[in-house]
Order: structure tokens, then sequence, then C-alpha cells
């Protein structure tokens, strides 16, 4: 059993300066995950030369893979650092800031454009009020089955970071949002308002974006059948076409 | 008056339950958040959220729950808040349906039901093993609706450092910290909401997520809020062991008929799979008949904690038992467990579809919190109009959520915390609109000095953390303190021991002073946040630990030995109900009852009018001082709890 782990960590200051990889040496500890290790660094925050450093900055809260905010790329592949088990992952392990956006300090990135394209779609049922309105829809099972997993998304960005067309020079919504649009077209209420989120699709920015690399669906923690989702979404929007060329 | 609106400090589920309902009253509303609020620690909540919809013709009714929740509480919860929150639960779950939360099915296309612990009823709505995950989710889609609209703004990547108090000490805003580039700066409102959490962090490794410290709330009561019942900390029976953090096994395992055993020879080697049937100990079910591994969890936390050190039979000699689900399918599990058992999976490396869990017992919950006031009803329900309804003792200042303390009380139901937040968020809504149109000026109109001070305040104070240049490092100091906590303020309380705690927290506060600031650079720092957030949690540790030496008895999660009644093996609590009615009556016929239920009663009747009572820790003097005040128990008469 190794005595030490060692980390190599992108840092970057600010939002503008530039990265730099800085090396971290701490002692191997068995059950560790990455999350666990970052945590050692905070509490003894010296590099590898022996300099005394700040501590790695970086999001998390729930630490149980259901929060999503503790993602990043580890070994150059994107997921969350508080499932990344140490025994599992080559050593030196290399963590890095997600790609595709902007870098706040160290490992914390913005993902703002995510939630932002939640707005976009539309991603909501328009109720009537809260009040007492009785029970909804009676729903299948199997309904129930196909929902639940699409809602399981946590707006985490391994779909996108993994995804060859999303990037910070265009404005595609990316595969989290068009699997939500999907979500709530299914829905009993929240499908009423259908045709205004495939008209969203159809923008620019929109499912003609999705280049069918089927990366997503591989980097997605929760299994989310993303490529499925598009693939419906689509057909959505081709019938879609197809009336509104009939209506016209 | 100019525009009014409400700042929600927390975006979990009580905190944009609050939000969503004064947004949808035309109330505009600022949410101030750590991270984004889809992030919020609600998200953590696996195993369903209860309400007596009855779905499976069981005769179950709010009424029952209510019961249930107040007996789980050991019956220092304030009973018409329970009542109220057990009678809107079945319309809370509805309207969740409705809008969209992804509840399982019965064949019918109902919504399917469960059972959880303290209960004989299924009464639990999920949505696989991620419920809260799922509920915040349907939450955070209407706010983000109504930010569209205008109505709401959120502020993530923000603190809540304190409250702005005008010259009457009414709250008129909130000091904010942004976690990016480190302006302090006070956002005016018209009443402040806290929904900020539990302190789980307190004891380091919890099963709460990290922005779990406590701090908001720690923060109103040094500015002169009341806390209570801060010593009723809820240890879950069930979490996976982790390094940096204790992960929760929902009590749904256990729901869905997941088994609590462990070898009965201490010490056998043999994987558990080859230990035969009759050789394992079903300690929960051999102890309690009834509810057996649905104990609620105080009982199934104390029974691991003695089978494991008093009895010596825990999984390899640890502190550690079996939670066995394999005597059910694959198909089963997926569909009704699925992402909790994923998560034992991807952490342990163990297939719990295959091989039983190791679990053992963790910090969860805070059934304590701020004190908060309400109006009953003659009927013994909430007056939903009342501005007094969730306020704090400072006036505009109100709390929700597992921030306040008053639904619990010895002890939460498993499922109930899920309804508690959602319920309070949305219940206090009208009060709080009902407070703001009565003020007599609006926050917007008052002037600038009030605020500036403040911020000048907490400038200072975050410069004085920035240039702390001593020999500590915050984070091994939380450490240190979180093992203290962990080893002197759990399951089992001993008042030698936690008198030393109250000791070495002291020795905490004075060593938080030698503190070095290990990052003094301006933007997104979050060292200066935890020394302050640390400070805080040093304070709550003594209102916990004292709250825990001075309450001299056994109720609920708080377990002294010392002072266990002894309940005899064949004693009925409706008894106990005869030994009142008699002693109501004027006259006790002693002859009617045995000698020793007789000698308990009178033990357990002294013991309530000593003790059944919320305890109130004020800040005095740079610590906590404890008062008690009654509890409204006037619709369920206390009586003594069993489960067997």
């Amino acid at each position: 059993m190794p005595d030490t782990v060692t980390f190599k960590i992108k840092r970057q200051d600010t939002e503008t300066s530039g990265s730099y990889w800085e090396t971290f040496i701490i002692p191997y500890i068995p059950n560790s995950n990455v999350i666990s290790c970052l945590m050692d660094i905070q509490a003894n925050p010296v590099n590898a030369k022996g300099e005394e450093v700040a501590p790695v900055v970086w999001e998390s809260n729930c630490l149980e893979e259901v929060c999503g905010a503790c993602t990043m790329l580890i070994n150059g592949k994107v997921h969350q650092s508080c499932s990344a088990l140490v025994d599992k992952l080559e050593k030196p392990i290399r963590l890095e800031p997600m790609s595709k956006f902007p870098v706040v300090r160290d490992l914390t990135v913005d993902r703002s454009r995510m939630f932002d394209a939640l707005k976009k779609v539309q991603a909501w049922v328009a109720a009537d009020g809260y009040h007492d309105l009785g029970p909804g829809d009676r729903l299948s099972q199997s309904h129930q089955e196909t929902a639940y997993k699409l809602s399981e998304c946590m707006t985490c960005g391994c779909c996108v970071e993994a995804c060859p067309q999303y990037s910070s020079d265009n404005n595609f919504l990316g595969a989290a949002a068009i699997s939500q649009t999907r979500l709530f077209n299914m829905h009993p209420t929240a499908k009423n308002i259908a045709d205004e989120r495939l008209d969203t699709l159809m923008q620019e920015g929109g499912i003609a974006d999705c280049g069918n690399a089927q990366n997503c669906v591989e980097a997605c923690p929760k299994s989310i059948p993303l490529t499925e989702s598009i693939a419906e979404m689509g057909r959505q929007v081709s019938g879609k076409l197809w009336r509104n060329i009939f209506k016209a | 008056m100019s525009k009014q609106r409400v700042i929600v400090i927390g975006g979990g589920l009580a905190g944009l339950a609050a939000t969503m309902k004064m947004a949808e009253l035309g109330m505009s509303v600022l949410v101030v958040s750590f991270l984004p609020v889809k992030r919020s620690h609600s998200v953590c909540a696996q195993g369903g959220i209860n309400g007596a919809v009855n779905i499976k013709g069981e005769g179950d009714s709010p009424d029952i729950h209510f019961y249930d929740t107040v007996k789980g509480g050991d019956f220092l919860a304030h009973q018409p808040l329970c009542k109220d929150m057990c009678h809107e639960a079945p319309y809370i779950i509805n309207l969740m349906d409705r809008l969209g939360v992804t509840f399982n099915r019965t064949p019918e296309g109902n919504l399917d039901f469960r059972r959880f612990g303290g209960t004989l009823y299924h009464r639990t709505a999920f949505a696989g093993a991620t419920t809260g995950q799922q509920l915040l989710y349907a939450l955070d889609e209407q706010v983000r609706h109504f930010e569209v609209q205008g109505l709401v703004e959120k502020m993530e990547w923000h603190e809540y450092l304190g409250a702005v108090l005008n010259d009457d000490g009414r709250c008129v805003g909130a000091v904010i910290h942004n976690l990016r580039s480190g302006e302090i700066k006070a956002e005016k409102g018209d009443a402040v909401i806290l929904a900020t959490g539990g302190p789980g962090l307190v004891y380091g490794r919890s099963t709460n997520s990290m922005v779990c410290t406590g701090t908001a709330v720690t923060s109103a009561y040094l500015q002169g809020a009341k806390y209570g019942n801060g010593e009723f900390i809820q240890i879950h029976p069930s979490a996976i062991p982790g390094r940096d953090k204790l992960r929760l096994m929902s009590e749904s395992a256990r729901g869905e008929g997941g088994r609590v055993w462990v070898p009965r020879k201490a010490g056998d080697s043999r994987k558990p799979k080859e230990i035969p049937e009759k050789e394992r100990f079903y300690f929960l079910e051999e102890r309690y008949p009834l509810f057996g591994n649905l104990v609620p969890r105080d009982v199934g936390a104390r029974e691991i904690y003695d089978i494991c050190v008093n009895d010596k039979l825990g999984v390899h000699g640890e502190m550690k038992v079996y939670l066995d689900l394999t005597h059910h399918t694959r198909e089963f599990l997926d569909h009704r467990l699925g992402g909790i058992l994923e998560i034992y999976e991807k952490f342990t490396g163990v297939d719990p579809r295959e091989e039983p869990m190791e679990i053992f017992p963790a910090v969860h919950y805070s059934m304590g919190g701020i004190w908060t006031d309400y109006t009953r009803t003659d009927e013994g329900l909430i007056d939903h109009q009342s501005p007094n309804n969730q306020m704090t003792s400072i006036t505009g200042l109100y709390a929700a959520g597992e921030a306040d303390y008053q639904y619990h009380g010895g002890n939460r139901l498993g499922a109930n915390s899920l309804l508690s937040c959602i319920y309070t968020g949305l219940m206090m809504s009208p009060g709080v609109l009902n407070y703001i149109n009565n003020l007599p000026e609006a926050a917007e109109d008052i002037p600038e000095s009030v605020y500036s001070a403040s911020v000048k305040k907490w400038q200072e104070s975050y410069a004085n953390i920035k240039s702390m240049n001593g020999k500590e490092n915050p984070y091994a100091l939380h450490r240190e303190m979180a093992e203290e906590m962990i080893s002197n303020v759990l399951i089992v309380r001993e008042n030698s021991k936690l008198k030393s705690t109250l000791d070495k927290i002291d020795e905490f506060e004075s060593r938080w002073k030698n503190i070095k600031c290990v990052d003094t650079s301006d933007w997104s720092n979050p060292v200066p946040s935890f020394i302050n957030q640390l400070w805080n949690m040093i304070q709550l540790s003594k209102i916990i630990t004292k709250g825990a030496l001075l309450r001299d008895e056994f109720r609920g999660s708080h377990y002294k030995p010392e002072f266990d009644l002894h309940q005899p093996d064949d004693f009925r609590p409706e008894t106990y109900l005869e030994f009142e009615k008699q002693k109501e009556d004027g006259q006790i016929k002693e002859d009617e009852f045995s000698p020793d239920h007789l000698a308990y009663m009178k033990r357990f009747s002294k013991n309530n009018i000593k003790w059944l009572k919320t305890t109130i820790a004020t800040y005095r003097n740079g610590g906590p001082e404890i008062s008690y005040e009654a509890v409204d128990t006037s619709l369920i008469d206390p009586r003594p709890r069993k489960y067997d």
C-alpha cells in the first residue's frame, strides 16, 4: 500500500488570470475520495515544494452525487469528485476545472449557462396556484419510470463537458436542457405549452446543433438516456415542422 | 409606501416553498443562497414525504399521523403546529404531484405510499429513493418561472452574515457577503426568512451537506434571538461510513422490508451470507415485535449502540450492523430504492442487492433550532393569517424548515422533515405578508445610515478575520472540535463528559483566536467565511452541550442512562391515561395498579412536570443562558412511549 498520494491540480487565482499546475503530496488514507483529499489539503495547505499556499478552492455540497456541485475533470474525465474513489484512480491524480464554463477560481466554474437554458426551454409546470386543487392526474407506472429517470438530472454539466458541439463560442442548449423538454412535454399539464418548447428547440442553439456524437449519454453519472431524449425531441420537432407546413 | 420585498435566506425546500407562495401572492422576493438553489441540502433527503392520503385503505387519517408525530417526538413538540401540519399534509402531497414530482405510482396510477419508521401505516409518498431531490427540483422550477416573470431575484454564491435591526430592534434587512467578489453589503427587506437548514457540521462528518453549518441561525442567536431545544440532535440509525461525510442509507430501505441483524456470536468472521438464519440476531424484530425494523430513529440508534457497545456484537467488532435487502428481487429493489442502492455500491464497491449492507448510526438532523412563534385557533389548528407564525423573537426575522425548532419535539419521524419544510414555507407566507402590510414604513424608505452601520461592523469583522495570523489551521481546528462533539454529545450522554466537553469548547474558542487565515486573497476566497462559520459552530456547540448537560432526563434522542425511568416490560401506555384521569378526579386508586407500574407512573408524572418543557438558550455574557418554556400539549395527553 502506498504511503502517499500525489495530486496535480490546475489552479487559477481569478477569472482572468492564467492557470498553473500545482502538485500536492498527501498521506494515503484508505477509503479516500477526491473530496476527502482536498479536505486534507485544506487542513494542511502545503504543496510538494514545501511551500505554504492558499488551499485549493472547489465547489461541493451533498457529497453523495445528488447535487451536482463538485463536478470537475479527474484524470481528464468529467465526473463528480465525491464519488471518485482514490483507490480506483490512476496516480498521480490530475484535477482540472471543467473546460466548457468560465473558471471562477481553481476548480470552481460558473455553470449559469445551464440554468439559463432551463429558463429558455420553460422547464416547469405552469400551475394555476398553490392552493388545494386536489390530486394531479393518474399516471401509469411506466410513465413514472421514464419521467423519474429524466428528472434525476442534477444540472452537473457532465453531458455538455463531454459534448464536442457545446462551446463558449456558440449558444447550444446542450443535452441536459433538451432532455428536460422531453420531461415537461410528457407531463399531463406542462405539455400544454409543448409547442413553445419545440419552437425554442428549432431556434439557433437548438436541437439542430447536436452532432450526434453520443458522448453525453456516456458521461452522464445518472445514466439518463440523453440520446433517446434528443431523438425523441427530434421527432417532436419534425412533427411540428410538418404541421407548420400543412398549416401554411 | 415604497415597494416592499421579502428576503429569503436559503434555497432548500422551506425557502423555495415560501418564495413561490409569496410570489404567488404578488410579493417580490430576494433569495440568497450559498450555491445555486438546485444544489441545496434538501436533495439529500431520500425516502419520502408523509401525508395520510390513505391510498391503501388502511383507515389512516391526519389525526393518526398527528398522534404518531407527537408520540415519536416524545411529546415535546407543540401540538397545534403538528396537528395543522399533518392536516395539511395530504394537500401538500397533491400539490407537489401537480407540480410535476415524479412520485412512484400504484398499478391503477395513484400515488404509491410506503411504510416508514414510527408508524404502522403506509403513509410515505416517494419518488424512487431521491424524493428530496425531486421535491426540490419541482420548487426550483416554480421559482425559476417567477424569476423569468420578474417577481423573484436570486443571489446565488452569497452568504447571510446577520440581520439589520433598526432602533426598535426590528429586522429591516440583511447583511450579505458576495462569495466571489468578497463585497459585503446590505439588502433591504421588510421581512427576512432564515430557511438555512440544520447544523450537522458542528459534528464534522454527518449525513448533512457542506453548507449545513447552522451559522445563519447562530448569527440570529448572537443578535438576541432565542434558540430552542438545541440538545435534541437526531442520530440516524443507518449511514455509510466515509472520510468526508457519512452518507445516509434511507429508512425506506427498512420501509421496503430491509432487516437489521448481527451475528449471534461475537467476533463471527464468516461472510454474512454464510451465516445461517438461526445464527443471525434480528434484534429489532425480536425486541420490538410490533414495529420491528421500523422503530423510530432514536430507538433504532440506541439499540444499535446497545448491541455494538454493550453486547459487543457489532459486525467485525465495530459499531456496525447489517442491513439486509437480499431477500428481494433486483427488479423490485431498483424500482423502489434504486438511487440509494447505487450510491451504496458506488461508495463501497459492494452490491447491496447481493450482499447485506454494513451500516452505522450518524448525526442526521436537528429537532432544535431558532425559536419561532405561532397563533393557534380554538380548534387547535394554526391561524394561517397570523404574522406571528414562524417569527423568531426578533420582530420581522422569521425561520422555516430545519432551522426552526417546534415540529418534531425530542425526535423526528422519518419523512416528516420534507413535510415540515414545505409546510412551514407555505403556511407562514400569508402571515408574513400581513406583517409587511401593517408596517409603518417600507424598508426602502429607512435611512441608509441604519444599514451602513451594520455593513461597517461586518466589513471590520471580516477584515479582522483576514488579518488573523496565528498558528491554528481553521479546518484542522474544526476537525478536533467535531471529534469532541462526536465522542461526548451523541447517542448516550453522561454529565461528567458533557461538563468536560463544555470546558473543551471554551478551549476551542480560545484557540479560534489563534487561527491563521490561510488564504487572504480577495477573489472567491472561502476561508474567511469558514473561520466566521467556525466561530458560530463553536457557539452552537455550547448551546447543544449545555442544554444536554442541564436536561437531567431521558427524552427522545436525548438519552441519559442515569435518568432512565425504567419502564416495566409489561406496562401499557393506556394505564397511564387511567392513572392521570384518576389523579384529575381527585383520587388515585392505588390498589388498581401493580406496585411497579404505580411506582413507574409516579416517576413518569414527576419527570414530566419538571422536564416536559422547551429548552431556551439566550446569548448572555459570551454563552448560552438556559431557561425553560411550556409546551402546548393540550390536544393529546402526554404518556409513556412504547413500540413493542
